[in-house]
């Protein structure tokens, strides 16, 4: 034992801890675990709680993501002018090419909203976007997660869409109020309602936990699709705005003694490589179905 | 300051620091090595200061990784307990072996904590994570004895008892 110089003693350590002893503190922890597990599984009652012990850890996110914000912030500073430059010019070209390409739009949604008015079917006039930017932590391995910085100060609220420049990434499943959670289309908890946009077939596109694959299990034998086939969003299930594009069609299998065709489908998404998403927030929305695209 | 309260703010600053690390991004090849930091942090305070450190703080310390991993609440809690709850059963043998037995004993502990969180994957209808998973417990066995140095100098320096 330490003896101090001073010549007191340390008190003795005592041998036998204080208050309940370790056997009934291990039952009251497994059964309070048990029944936080058991609410948080069932009924979702438990976001507010984990709104505010994500304020708590916060820091400790800000802190391992600087590392690669420091790298970011040094990458732009040696950047040379030349390059700057070059990479201005581009962007002027690529807005030069999406203006013209937007005119056509531009008459094409004006022609599809009368259409649908003579068929009497609503349409979604348009969307809110915000940029967010990806928080460089690592989430549960065996999950596709991604942690964004914006939060519900920003308005994001659970179930929300989330894109890239591409296609859609996934759906905000957690709220704090500077952070969001987004699952993944991929994650194998997540399901997507999907249409091909060569005949507007209808599916459900399942994640598979890997992050370049997506699965469509529920075509029958003779469903037309083909490799390469587009799919974009149907907007069934509430949660998605109808016609994003959402992957790409790579491998039709048909096994004649199977009723449905092994499909599987790889996301137009950059998912593993994007630093900024974009949120949506539609507007003129229809009444939300049932949630059928919830995790 | 009295001893008692350094010495928590010293092994609170450790449990912060585990909880960092469980969230750094690895490398992409690296990234299924990564150990189980946190959990390795407070076996070792269980087993070096069992009257500071329990079940209680090893719960408390679980719910926050829940809620920095995005898991389910309560997921990793109780994994933690009750390998804490060992440890402090076990914490007058082991703290006598020498660093490679008490490794081994380190890596039963670990592995505990991994079987208790796929029966939890399981039970939640979670979709079953790949092999790579039992893989942590063996890098936490062979980082354990520099990691017991470095934590027994910091506890040594800093004179928590």
């Amino acid at each position: 034992m330490h003896v101090p110089k001073s010549g007191r003693y340390t008190p003795i350590k005592p041998i036998f801890t204080q208050g309940p002893s370790s056997d009934v503190r291990i039952i009251t922890a497994i059964v309070f675990s048990f029944a936080l597990m058991l609410v948080d599984h069932r009924w979702n009652h438990l976001e507010q709680v984990r709104a505010s012990l994500s304020i708590v850890i916060y820091p400790l996110q800000y802190t391992v993501s600087l590392p690669s914000r420091a790298n970011d912030w040094l990458t732009d500073l040696f950047r040379t002018r030349d390059e700057l430059f070059m990479h201005r010019e581009e962007l002027q070209k690529e807005n030069l090419e999406l203006h013209a390409r937007l005119q056509k739009f531009e008459a094409l949604e004006a022609e599809n909203v009368r259409l649908r008015g003579l068929l009497d079917s609503s349409f979604t006039i348009g969307d809110r976007v915000l940029v967010a930017e990806l928080i460089a932590v690592d989430l549960d391995l065996f999950r596709q997660q991604v942690l964004i910085n914006k939060g519900s100060k920003s308005g994001i609220y659970i179930g929300q869409p989330v894109l890239d420049a591409n296609a859609v990434m996934g759906q905000v499943t957690h709220v704090s109020p500077n952070t969001a959670t987004v699952l993944l289309i991929t994650d194998a908890q997540h399901a997507l309602p999907v249409q091909v946009n060569r005949n507007g077939l209808r599916t459900i596109a399942f994640g598979t936990g890997i992050i370049d694959r997506l699965e469509l299990p529920q075509l029958p034998n003779n469903a037309e699709i083909e490799v390469g086939d587009l799919l974009v969003t149907s907007g069934f299930g509430g949660h998605f705005p109808a016609g994003y594009p959402v992957a790409r069609v790579t491998e039709v299998q048909h096994e004649p003694g199977r009723p449905f065709a092994t499909i599987f489908a790889t996301p137009t998404a950059h998912l593993e490589r994007t630093n900024e998403v974009l949120l949506v927030w539609q507007l003129n929305t229809a009444a939300t179905l049932e949630q059928e695209a919830r995790p | 300051m009295s001893r008692q309260q350094s010495g928590n703010i010293t092994i609170t600053i450790t449990l912060l620091l585990a909880l960092m690390l469980e969230i750094m991004p690895l490398p992409d090849g690296l990234s299924h090595f990564q150990p189980q930091w946190l959990l390795l942090t407070l076996i070792y305070w269980c087993m070096a200061t069992p009257n500071r450190v329990g079940i209680g703080v090893s719960w408390s310390c679980g719910i926050m990784l829940d809620i920095l991993n995005g898991a389910l609440l309560g997921q990793h809690a109780i994994g933690l307990a009750i390998v804490a709850y060992f440890s402090l059963k076990l914490h007058q043998r082991t703290r006598v072996l020498p660093l490679p037995q008490q490794a081994l004993t380190v890596l039963l502990l670990l592995l505990v904590e991994r079987l208790i969180s796929i029966w939890v994957i399981g039970a939640v209808g979670y979709p079953a994570p790949s092999l790579w998973y039992w893989a942590t417990p063996l890098v936490g066995m062979v980082l354990w004895p520099w990691f017991y140095v470095v934590l027994r100098d910091v506890r040594r320096r800093f004179r928590v008892s």
